[in-house]
């Protein structure tokens, strides 16, 4: 048991946590701005839009995979136009990855920072406004300064979900070790050759590091709110 | 002086409503707002403050702020709101609330000693009870040297002491600063006590527009005293009744003969006066 644990490879670990880490961060930074236009807009065509990011959540990965594979391919304008200009292959490459991933984890990001800038006093946003301040001003240091437990919510969310991601991954990047062999492709790989020992011991360290982030979070929801005094 | 004419569809409690007001204001005066709820009075300094699209002219000082083809935005109006629910930055401390606004420490400290807040001006704002939230919201308002303060039912949310207390605080920075200010109120006290001119909406038309004396005062004729209640219990005792009358925040007994007891019933709304001897009843609708 030991000896399995020494020759442990911890390398499709490693790059689930790259992948999810880039993935949130990148994420993080474009849809901020974006949950901000839709818990604000009044416009005819938000449903559209929120109907859009919403999708990944709803369609089955192995056909989000499929589009993607079907748009990075060489055969593809896409495709053919980043490889020729920019030399960027996204189909079984790292880079492919974060895309694919970035477009499967999107609502998990905007849906908790829409309903926390939703959440936010409409007064407290139009008194910036009357103090003389921008949109961006005021999202910059009113808006995302009071909605901390759900910036904290959708990263970790986001983060979780990508680390969790399979379909989408093995259908855009495949298995290449050290390249897109995440830590799910490895359990599924592993159950696959019957090495029950190593999916076992893969599947509880995901099991218990998926524990402890999702604990975390609650306690430190459940802390500032009491810190806010709303108990 | 402050020249409004203004015009907006309202999608009022009952029904499709015209808001529909003229008026002019003269610079310094504090006016007051008043009315049932529903009348407009909200959506008229929402307009002001540029919070709501509306059709008309609105010129403060010489100065366009509305008209047929120009709207200032809220930014460059320069003007004071106080909401009812506080609205202060909840992630900035008393002094950074105001500081937010306009980085003039001497002014935020003058504002803050005149509330007797300067004590606990590195205090979360979310930390604060309602009468201290609403006396920074008042300070931070002041922040912006604003050429109008309006105020949204700032102190209804208070209980009666801090409400006394407030309206004095804001009586101190009315006469310190001279700021042109519209504040709308249900509470009779508070307008004739802050105020100078009171005008009344009802289906966002003016209906009355005078002195807080003028408009206040209900006594008519010969009485000394009168006051509108309501009636919430008839109870006979011998050869009387006595009535159980809710005035305002105040629950009194008044002496009926059997002949008054017979034309009122619970529910109704009474005007209770006094002339020279007696109380006597008077049952105006119900």
């Amino acid at each position: 048991m030991i000896e399995t644990l020494l020759h442990l490879e911890w390398e499709p670990f490693l790059l689930s946590f790259k992948l999810a880490l880039i993935t949130a961060i990148i994420l993080f930074v474009i849809s901020l701005p974006l949950a901000w236009y839709l818990a604000r807009s009044q416009s005819r065509f938000k449903p559209i839009l929120e109907a859009i990011t919403a999708l990944p959540i709803v369609l089955p990965p192995s056909v989000l995979g499929f589009y993607l594979l079907w748009a990075f391919s060489a055969n593809s304008y896409l495709g053919e136009f980043l490889k020729s200009h920019f030399d960027i292959t996204l189909t079984f490459s790292f880079a492919g990855l974060i895309l694919a991933s970035c477009i499967y984890s999107l609502p998990f990001m905007i849906q908790p920072l829409q309903a926390g800038f939703e959440g936010l006093n409409p007064h407290m946003i139009e008194s910036s406004f009357i103090a003389g301040k921008s949109k961006f001003q005021t999202l910059l240091f009113v808006a995302i300064p009071n909605i901390k437990p759900s910036l904290l919510m959708a990263f970790i969310v986001t983060f979780a979900h990508t680390v969790g991601e399979f379909g989408v991954v093995l259908m855009v990047g495949g298995s290449i070790p050290g390249e897109t062999k995440v830590a799910s492709v490895a359990i599924y790989e592993q159950v696959e050759v019957m090495d029950y020992t190593n999916a076992h011991i893969y599947s509880l360290v995901m099991l218990l590091i998926s524990f402890s982030v999702l604990l975390v979070v609650y306690i430190f929801n459940h802390r500032y709110k009491n810190k806010l005094g709303f108990r | 002086m402050i020249e409004i004419d203004i015009h907006k569809q309202l999608n009022g409690s009952d029904g499709l409503m015209d808001l529909d007001i003229s008026m002019s204001i003269e610079s310094g005066s504090f006016i007051a707002i008043t009315g049932k709820s529903g009348s407009g009075k909200s959506t008229l300094l929402r307009i002001l403050a540029g919070l709501t699209k509306a059709s008309g002219k609105i010129v403060v000082d010489n100065e366009v702020w509305m008209d047929t083809n120009y709207t200032k935005d809220i930014q460059s109006r320069q003007i004071g709101f106080v909401f009812q629910d506080y609205a202060l930055f909840e992630n900035m401390t008393i002094e950074q609330n105001l500081l937010f606004v306009n980085k003039d420490k001497e002014l935020a400290n003058k504002l803050l000693s005149m509330c007797e807040l300067n004590s606990m001006s590195d205090r979360l704002s979310s930390h604060l009870s309602g009468g201290q939230k609403q006396r920074v919201a008042l300070c931070r308002a002041m922040m912006r040297k604003p050429k109008l303060l309006l105020l949204d039912e700032p102190l209804s949310a208070l209980d009666v002491d801090m409400r006394a207390k407030l309206q004095d605080e804001l009586q101190n920075i009315h006469n310190q600063f001279g700021t042109t200010t519209i504040l709308v109120s249900h509470d009779p006290s508070e307008i004739y006590k802050l105020s100078n001119r009171v005008i009344v909406l009802n289906q966002g038309k003016i209906i009355d527009d005078g002195t807080p004396q003028k408009i206040l005062l209900h006594t008519k004729g010969s009485q000394k005293f009168s006051f509108d209640g309501k009636v919430l219990d008839i109870i006979p005792s011998d050869s009387i009744y006595i009535a159980i009358v809710a005035i305002g925040q105040q629950i009194v007994e008044v002496v009926l003969s059997p002949k008054e007891a017979n034309r009122i019933s619970i529910g109704d709304s009474i005007t209770l006066s006094s002339k020279a001897y007696g109380v006597s009843v008077d049952y105006y609708c119900s």
